[in-house]
């Protein structure tokens, strides 16, 4: 499943669409199945930083993941410690990940598989500064603290 | 079907305390955008993740029914030092 973009556009060709699929896959969205669940698992753990959005982080859909890339943006997280999965580009996946992470919205962000919260905890967690530290405890981005207070101390004592 | 700001808030106040709450609806009208303020002593002790968890949970089929819903969610303290700071750098 999600994986990529172009995987899951073939299987939108591959869909036949009776309605048993349909009614099949309604019921696996209520019941996660023990397969996706795990995937999603290893999905999340794969890499320090994973982002569950709507679109691309170059072309998001979305305002609100729009602003949830803008802040890893800002953060400088490397690309290659931060995994996206553009949730519209596979249905299943879209619903799968809203009852992996019990939340009802997208975008979602994990660090080091652990479930960080959405657009609102990632922006309040950028404006009180506990995303930096967050970040940086968990070894995403360098961390500046010391530098910074050296500075702060030489430019105290000149 | 479009929820309505009232059904939002009762819902909210049905569940748990409210001191403050405010329901703005970004959607121009279609219903299907909103963000709350809320201030509760409900939150008292909880993580912002666990208070945020605590109202999806609250306007689970609200919530489905929305394109996208924002919150802010604070205690009354929290809440009074917000103010404060504002007035302040007003």
């Amino acid at each position: 499943m999600f994986r990529p973009t172009l995987r899951s556009s073939v299987r939108l060709l591959n869909r036949t669409a009776p309605s048993t699929l349909v009614s099949s896959r309604l019921f696996a969205y209520r019941h996660l199945s023990d397969t996706v669940r795990s995937r999603l698992q290893s999905a999340v753990k794969a890499h320090p930083v994973v982002l569950f959005m709507k679109g691309t982080p170059s072309e998001p859909q979305c305002g609100f993941s729009r602003a949830a890339i803008q802040v890893l943006e800002l953060h400088e997280v490397p690309p290659e410690k931060l995994q996206t999965y553009n949730v519209l580009a596979d249905p299943e996946l879209r619903s799968a990940i809203k009852e992996f992470s019990e939340w009802p919205t997208i975008p979602q962000i994990y660090v080091n598989g652990e479930f960080v919260g959405g657009c609102d905890i990632l922006l309040g967690m950028h404006q009180s500064g506990e995303l930096e530290t967050l970040l940086e405890n968990n070894g995403v981005i360098p961390k500046y603290e010391e530098s910074s207070s050296e500075t702060t101390t030489e430019k105290a004592s000149s | 079907m479009p929820i309505d700001i009232v059904a939002l808030e009762k819902a909210i106040k049905r569940a748990i305390p409210v001191t403050h709450l405010e329901i703005e609806d970004q959607s121009s009208g279609c219903g299907e955008n909103y963000a709350i303020v809320l201030v509760s002593e409900a939150f008292q002790g909880k993580t912002t993740l666990a208070r945020h968890r605590m109202i999806n949970d609250l306007l689970k089929d609200q919530i489905a029914q929305m394109h996208a819903f924002s919150q802010k969610t604070y205690t009354p303290k929290q809440y009074e030092e917000l103010q404060a700071k504002e007035a302040a750098a007003e």
